[in-house]
C-alpha cells in the first residue's frame, strides 16, 4: 500500500514536471517566434474581436454591478458610522481601478474567451488540425499561440479601463439615485484623491492577467488528449488554473508594484 | 526516395515502432497494412517529421529528417509533402477554398490572386465542383476526404502520405477513393505511401505491399505475392480470420474473463 501511494506521488511529481516543461516550451517557443516578427496579423485582429469586441458587454455589465454594489455598500457604511454617506466616488473609484476591475474583467475574460480558446484548440488537435497546420507548413504556435497572445495583451487592459469607467458610472447612478450625492461631489472625491500612478497600478496588473490567460488557455488547448472527454478536461483546467493564477498574481503584482513606488 | 532503417518510437513506456527498415522507391505506392495500434500512422508522422523517432533514421531525397534544424529547411522538407489525414482534419473555421489553399501561403510563392482557381484545379481533379464556398460541416464524409485530398496535392508535393483514405466510407465511396488515388498517381507521378486496413483497396493501389506487425515489418513484397503469402500473419490479416497468431484484445479479454467469471470450469 505506502509502495502504492510512494509509486502514485512520483507519477504526480513527474507528470506535474512534464507539463511544466512542455509549458516553458510554449512560452520559450511563443517568444521566440514574436522576436523574428513573423506574425498573423490577420488572425490577431480576429482574435482581438473575439476576445474584445465580444467580451466588452459581459465585462462591462459585471464592472456596472460591481460600482453599484461598493457605491451602496460604502454609502450604508459611511451613514451608519458618520451618519452621511461620505467618499463615495473615492472607496469605488480606488477599488475598482486598483483591485476590483483590473482582477474581475480578467476573470470574466478568462471564463468566456479562455474557455472557448481552450475548447476551439483542444477541438482542433483532437481532430489532427494542429497536425494538418503543420503538414501545409506553417507552425502551430505561429499561427494559434502568437494572435491570441497578442490580441489578450492588447485588448485586456483596454476592457479594464472600460470596466473601470462603467463601474465608477454604476457607483455614481447609485450615489446620486439613493444618497442624493451630485455629480461634482462624486466626481471630486475621485480626482481629489486619485493620482495616475493609482491608474498606473492596476494597469500594469492586466498585462500579467492578459499573459496568463491567454498562455495557460493556449496550453491547455494543444496540449489536449483523448475525444470530447480530453476537450472539456481542457477547457475546465484552462478556467480553474486562470482564475486561481490571476488571483494569486495578483497579491505578488501588487507586491511588486508597491516596491517600485508605483501605489 | 524514403529510407527508413531501424526506425525506433516510443511513448513513454510503450515501445510503438520496433526497428523499421523500409525501403519507397520513387514513383511507387508502398501501402502499409496491418492491425490497429501497430504503428502504421506513427511511422507514417516519423516520416513528415510531426513525430521524432527515438532510434534509427529516416532518409527522404538523401535528406535525413531528424537533421533538420534551419526553418528554411524544415519548410524545404514539407514542401515535399502532401498528407491526408484520417478525418480529413479539415478547418472548420474555413470555406473548401481556404482549406484547399492554406498551404500556398507557406509553402509556395505563388500569388494570392490565384489560390482560388487553383483551388477550383484541385477540387475538379477529385471530381467536385462549385463547392469552394461550403464549410466542412456542409459535407458529406466522402465528400470531405475528397477535399481533404485536394488540400494534400495543391502545393504539387513530391510525395502523398495517405493516412487511412477510406476508413468510414461505404464501400461504392471507398473504390471511388481508391480509382482516384490510382488516377492522382498517374497524373501527378507522384511517391505515396498509404496506410490502410482495406485489403481491396490496398490491391487496387499498390506497386508494393508492406505487412506491420507490433511496431515491425513482418513482410514486403508485391500485391501478388502478399495474396498468396505463406506468412501466417500476413495469411490471417489478408484473409480477415479472427483465428491466427494475431491476438486480437477481445480474445485474449475472452479467455480472461472465462477465468475469472468461472473459477468453476476454469479449475475443472
Amino acid at each position: 500500500m505506502i509502495s502504492g501511494a510512494v509509486g502514485g506521488l512520483g507519477r504526480y511529481i513527474l507528470g506535474a514536471a512534464e507539463e511544466t516543461g512542455q509549458f516553458s516550451f510554449l512560452v520559450r517557443s511563443t517568444f521566440g517566434w514574436m522576436t523574428s516578427y513573423r506574425i498573423e496579423w490577420r488572425q490577431t485582429l480576429i482574435q482581438m474581436v473575439r476576445i474584445g469586441v465580444e467580451s466588452l458587454p459581459v465585462t462591462a455589465m459585471t464592472a456596472f454591478f460591481t460600482g453599484m454594489v461598493l457605491a451602496l455598500q460604502t454609502g450604508a457604511s459611511s451613514k451608519h458610522f458618520f451618519n452621511e454617506p461620505l467618499f463615495v466616488g473615492t472607496v469605488v473609484a480606488f477599488s475598482l481601478v486598483m483591485e476590483l476591475a483590473p482582477v474581475m474583467t480578467a476573470i470574466v475574460v478568462a471564463g468566456r474567451a479562455g474557455a472557448a480558446i481552450a475548447a476551439e484548440l483542444g477541438t482542433m488537435k483532437v481532430t489532427e488540425q494542429i497536425d494538418a497546420l503543420y503538414t501545409l507548413g506553417t507552425d502551430p504556435i505561429r499561427y494559434l499561440v502568437i494572435p491570441r497572445f497578442i490580441a489578450f495583451m492588447l485588448v485586456l487592459p483596454l476592457l479594464t479601463v472600460a470596466s473601470d469607467f462603467t463601474g465608477i458610472f454604476g457607483g455614481y447612478l447609485v450615489a446620486h439615485a439613493k444618497y442624493q450625492i451630485p455629480a461634482t461631489v462624486y466626481w471630486h472625491d475621485i480626482v481629489d484623491q486619485m493620482e495616475i500612478r493609482h491608474f498606473v497600478h492596476g494597469f500594469l496588473k492586466t498585462f500579467v492577467f492578459a499573459a496568463v490567460v491567454s498562455l495557460v488557455s493556449c496550453f491547455k488547448g494543444v496540449t489536449t488528449r483523448g475525444g470530447a472527454e480530453g476537450v472539456g478536461k481542457s477547457t475546465t483546467a484552462a478556467v480553474v488554473i486562470s482564475m486561481v493564477l490571476i488571483l494569486v498574481l495578483d497579491y505578488f503584482a501588487t507586491a511588486v508594484l508597491n516596491a517600485f513606488g508605483i501605489t | 526516395m524514403i529510407d527508413a532503417e531501424g526506425v525506433v518510437k516510443r511513448f513513454g513506456p510503450r515501445t510503438i515502432l520496433r526497428g523499421i527498415d523500409l525501403r519507397v522507391e520513387t514513383g511507387e505506392t508502398l501501402v502499409i497494412i496491418g492491425g490497429s495500434g501497430c504503428g502504421k500512422s506513427t511511422f507514417l508522422k516519423c516520416v513528415i517529421g510531426l513525430h521524432h523517432p527515438d532510434g534509427g533514421k529516416i532518409v527522404v531525397d538523401g535528406i535525413e529528417v531528424a537533421k533538420l534544424k534551419t526553418e528554411a529547411e524544415i519548410a524545404d522538407y514539407r514542401r515535399r509533402f502532401g498528407y491526408l489525414f484520417q478525418e480529413g482534419a479539415l478547418f472548420d473555421s474555413m470555406t473548401v477554398w481556404e482549406n484547399i489553399s492554406f498551404g500556398l501561403r507557406y509553402l509556395t510563392d505563388i500569388p494570392p490572386g490565384k489560390y482560388r482557381s487553383i483551388a477550383s484545379d484541385c477540387l475538379a481533379l477529385v471530381g467536385l465542383k462549385d463547392v469552394e464556398d461550403f464549410k466542412p460541416s456542409e459535407l458529406s464524409g466522402g465528400m470531405k476526404k475528397r477535399v481533404a485530398l485536394a488540400r494534400a496535392i495543391a502545393a504539387q508535393p513530391s510525395y502523398i502520405l495517405y493516412d487511412e483514405p477510406t476508413t468510414g466510407l461505404d464501400p461504392i465511396m471507398t473504390d471511388v477513393i481508391a480509382d482516384l488515388i490510382l488516377d492522382l498517381q498517374k497524373q501527378l507521378k507522384v511517391t505515396a505511401i498509404m496506410v490502410t486496413h482495406d485489403m481491396k483497396a490496398a490491391y487496387k493501389v499498390a506497386s508494393r505491399i508492406a505487412m506491420f506487425h507490433e511496431g515491425k515489418v513482418l513482410q514486403v513484397a508485391h500485391p501478388d505475392i502478399i495474396k498468396i503469402s505463406d506468412n501466417p500473419y500476413v495469411r490471417q490479416f489478408v484473409d480477415g480470420k479472427s483465428e491466427g497468431p494475431i491476438k486480437m484484445k477481445l480474445k485474449e479479454f475472452e479467455a480472461e474473463g472465462a477465468s475469472n467469471a468461472h473459477p468453476d470450469k476454469a479449475g475443472s
